[in-house]
């Protein structure tokens, strides 16, 4: 077989759980049967069906798995229709880790962390998060404040119950945009319910989420006086390649693909607004 | 040095082209010229340069990559590559040249490496041929590039009666060896350089000024107005990225032949709108930022992440095939001028 | 020329009839003119050029320029004005927003005939009667000027400007005796096989720019069908020989009846495919079928193949038209 970094490896999805209406998460493990490669967390993959296209994904769980990996998935076009149309057992080829991910071995060693996520904005953060829970020891305080549209539509919902909730060390704010009745948590938007908690401005911020939550929140976090330094975000543009060569993934001399996903502000902030 | 009279030019070619496949610039029926295998019979172009450049010879504007077969949850990953032989091009120029250098930066240097573009580079020779007859759209030299020294594996030069070949790598001393050349002395084409050096000093572009460009200067020229006024005739069409010989980007995508499903990639445009498009936004929304990307990338980013070196090789291909007449010679000499 | 029309479109702006005026902009060299707008007498006075390398046809800037606010000026010649007439009735263009200068025309050059004519390094062209005075690197040529025109001059259809504010210039008239079908006849005297290959070696250099679609007047749709994904059509490539036939083929196919034969898919493509061609041999078919039919021509009649009637050609036609194949 021809080796290239462009031909995908195959791979098989081995479970389909259904995290809200329009969300999945996919477990996936290589042909052998194990788990495809290593990541660093807030790495992505390219998962591709032949025929209907391949699109590049975070990598949802944290790298501490060491059977699989899995992809929290929004349904929202025609790779990721067909990747909610399908049943487990189904091939899929897939290819990488991309991406420089978080600095979780590195500048985040020590910190106090505080997640902030806004609906599917969680499946890259989650990975980064299961990967602090199974360090504890590396980490300070660990706060996520995650919100979305409704209860449904919150990602992960009941592993946040059941386990984040439970533990001691983290501190998990939840929030839903309008009140419903089996709802009894905040109520109200992420950017506001951020700036309600005055968390401390030493912090180290982690945020992914709609680019409305993004500007909201960062502009709250300014305001109580954080440092952009000290702010990471993950992002997201159209990609092909994956590897910093089909040229259409870049914020001026960037690439996301490749120099990110992973961004601080103060990073951001010399590059071209155009993402 | 090594020379061979014109009139047996073709002695050479099929000498070429017997161990090798050879690939020379022909004229198609309507007089527009491309690289083509050698034939008997075949005549080498008289034009400047090429329609499409040399650069599809190592990175084409379509190839497979892969193919798959579906079989209900099954998929069979299915080897598309083909066995890549050994070739020459003769007759390229020095500013297409100079674009091998650009491309190999991105698809030979870079990690991870790109297969199918090292393979091609590491079976070619490249022949160079000195400009005899420059044109006006020409402006290598802004780039520092002497169409009378054209790089390459080969370098060639050509008078009234001979054409004259210098081997500049093993490959092009290996080319070189097995061929019908006599000896001629080191300095017998020199009196062709220097005409030629006559001629580039009187181009009309031959003082075009890049100093307002280059790496870091992206806050810079990013937000300047004459980014709309340059851009608001573009027609977006892909003509000027698909005759440039450093425009490198790509699409891929599936073709389902009904049995087998072709994944290939193809040459693709940032002067299109679907570019960047994604199911959630546009980042490029309009052709400014379409047409600004491009000469950005080749001004500036490629310079950031290449040190220093502009992603433009002035063939000039772009100030013929414009169908409204904009380049990249308009860009440089209006972004950055008001203050 | 040049002056009376600079006049004229300095005169509609500060006179307030337009706020901008649509036009050909000076480049680098004599030849290259970009379509541009214009907003003020000086910029008007400095850049506005109107030369025998004016021959980009406006008219489907104005599908954009007209929705804006104000008037827009445009200077039109006759064979941008089928165009413009075209496009007006396809309601692709708002008429009041726009003020029509009619230009006379006795035809545009190509820089690519002058250089195929091996001409290099042209660094200057002044017309001198007949005959084109041209400056290059390499000394002074001369050429005939009707050598160096743009095909669909050298076949010029009509001098006349269909529908305008006013004109410079005397209109002219329609000339149906122009040769511009003798091509396709050359094409139609082919057997089936000779017919194919030629454009199989016409098609089969086709780089997949989309120059052709994107100048088109005609190609007016807001997105064509082979940039939509769901599609199944969508090509950034040709990824077959079919499919490389297909795009033109198809194109050709969506513009009859509503091609007016301004010739700008054959002036912009970088590989001097004859585009026209196709289209001319639609026109041609639907003259014979249906009776002349000129598209742009007027604002009343109708394309014959968007108008039933029991007199129609039969869909068997084809068989008795397209050879023993």
């Amino acid at each position: 077989m021809y080796e290239d970094a462009l031909i995908p490896k195959l791979g098989v999805v081995t479970q389909i759980r259904v995290e809200t209406p329009d969300v999945k998460t996919f477990r996936v493990v290589g042909a052998d049967g194990k788990k495809p490669f290593v990541h660093i967390p807030g790495q992505c993959a390219m998962l591709s069906i032949p025929g209907v296209g391949e699109a590049l994904f975070s990598i949802t769980s944290s790298p501490t798995v060491e059977e699989y990996i899995e992809f929290s998935i929004k349904k929202c076009g025609c790779v990721t229709d067909w990747l909610h149309s399908m049943e487990p057992g189904q091939n899929v080829t897939i290819r990488g880790p991309y991406g420089n991910g978080f600095p979780v071995d590195t500048d985040f060693v020590g910190k106090d962390l505080l997640f902030v996520a806004g609906g599917i904005g969680l499946a890259p953060l989650h990975s980064v998060i299961n990967y602090c829970r199974a360090h504890r020891e590396k980490y300070g305080q660990i706060d996520v404040v995650y919100g979305s549209r409704s209860m449904g539509d919150l990602v992960d919902y009941k592993e946040i119950l059941d386990d984040w909730m439970k533990e001691d060390g983290i501190n998990v704010h939840l929030t839903i945009d309008n009140p419903q009745p089996e709802w009894d948590g905040h109520v109200g938007f992420v950017p506001n319910y951020v700036t309600e908690l005055k968390p401390d401005i030493s912090k180290t911020v982690v945020m992914c989420g709609p680019p409305v939550m993004i500007k909201f929140t960062l502009a709250g976090l300014m305001d109580l006086g954080f440092d952009r330094k000290n702010i990471y975000t993950t992002l997201e543009l159209r990609m092909k390649c994956a590897i910093g060569r089909c040229g259409r993934c870049n914020i001026g001399s960037k690439f996301v693909c490749k120099d990110g996903p992973v961004f601080r502000f103060d990073e951001l902030d010399e590059l071209p607004n155009e993402y | 040095m090594k020379k061979i009279s014109k009139a047996k030019i073709d002695e050479l070619f099929k000498a070429i082209s017997a161990k090798e496949t050879l690939y020379i610039p022909v004229d198609d029926s309507e007089g527009q010229a491309a690289f083509i295998p050698y034939a008997e019979g075949l005549k080498m172009s008289e034009d400047l340069n090429t329609v499409r450049s040399a650069k599809d010879l190592f990175f084409p504007q379509v190839e497979s990559l892969v193919n798959f077969k579906m079989d209900g949850k099954h998929i069979e990953i299915i080897d598309a590559a083909t066995e890549k032989k050994p070739f020459v091009i003769f007759g390229v120029r020095a500013c297409d040249a100079r674009s091998f250098d650009i491309l190999d930066r991105v698809f030979y240097y870079a990690e991870p490496k790109d297969s199918f573009y090292i393979e091609r580079r590491d079976k070619s020779t490249v022949v160079t041929l000195a400009c005899n007859a420059p044109e006006e759209t020409c402006f290598c030299g802004a780039f520092g590039i002497d169409p009378a020294e054209p790089a390459g594996d080969v370098s060639a030069w050509q008078d009234g009666e001979s054409f004259f070949f210098k081997a500049n790598t093993e490959k092009g001393e290996a080319l070189l060896a097995g061929l019908p050349l006599e000896d001629a002395a080191d300095d017998a084409a020199d009196k062709v350089k220097e005409d030629i050096r006559k001629i580039t000093a009187m181009l009309p572009l031959k003082d075009l000024d890049l100093s307002k460009f280059g790496p870091g200067k992206t806050q810079e020229l990013f937000n300047d107005p004459a980014w709309a006024t340059l851009s608001e005739s573009c027609l977006g069409c892909g003509t000027c990225t698909f005759v440039c010989p450093t425009c490198q980007c790509f699409d891929i995508r599936d073709f389902d032949g009904g049995k087998e499903i072709r994944r290939y990639r193809c040459w693709d445009s940032c002067m299109y709108s679907d570019f960047t498009q994604m199911s959630a936004g546009q980042p490029r929304p309009t052709q400014k930022e379409r047409f600004r990307q491009r000469f950005m990338h080749k001004l500036v980013y490629y310079p950031d992440m290449h040190e220093g070196l502009f992603s433009c090789v002035g063939c000039g291909r772009c100030l013929r095939k414009c169908p409204i007449h904009m380049n990249i010679v308009k860009v440089i000499k209006t972004i950055g001028e008001e203050k | 020329m040049q002056a009376v029309i600079k006049k004229k479109a300095i005169e509609l702006l500060e006179s307030g009839t337009v706020n901008r005026v649509l036009g050909w902009k000076a480049g680098e060299f004599f030849y290259d003119l970009t379509p541009a707008v214009f907003t003020t007498p000086e910029q008007i006075e400095k850049d506005f050029v109107y030369s025998v390398f004016s021959g980009a046809n406006m008219s489907k800037y104005l599908i954009d320029e007209s929705k804006k606010e104000g008037k827009v000026a445009a200077f039109i010649k006759p064979c941008d004005g089928y165009s413009f007439v075209q496009l007006q009735k396809e309601h692709r263009i708002v008429r009041e927003n726009i003020y029509a200068v009619g230009l006379a025309c006795d035809g545009m050059c190509d820089m690519r005939e002058i250089r195929e004519a091996g001409i290099k390094g042209v660094t200057s062209v002044e017309e001198d009667g007949e005959t084109l005075k041209i400056g290059t690197i390499y000394g002074e040529k001369t050429m005939a000027k009707k050598d160096a025109l743009l095909e669909r001059c050298v076949h010029c259809k009509s001098k006349k400007v269909v529908d305008c504010d006013e004109m410079i210039g005397e209109n002219g008239e329609e000339n149906r005796d122009c040769g511009r079908f003798d091509e396709v006849e050359k094409l139609e005297a082919m057997s089936p096989d000779e017919r194919f290959a030629f454009w199989r070696s016409q098609l089969s250099r086709c780089i997949r720019c989309n120059a052709c679609r994107e100048v088109c007047p005609a190609c007016s749709c807001v997105k064509c069908v082979f940039d939509n994904p769901n599609s199944g059509i969508a090509q950034k490539a040709a990824a077959s020989d079919f499919e490389e036939n297909n795009f033109h083929i198809i194109r050709a196919f969506h513009v009859a009846g509503r091609c007016t034969d301004c010739g700008e898919c054959s002036r912009v493509c970088p590989e001097h495919i004859p585009l026209h061609l196709l289209n001319r041999k639609f026109i041609k078919d639907m003259n014979e079928l249906y009776g002349f039919y000129q598209a742009g021509a007027d604002f009343e009649s109708k394309p014959p193949v968007m108008n039933y009637t029991t007199g129609d050609a039969e869909p068997s036609i084809v068989y008795a038209r397209g050879g023993d194949k």
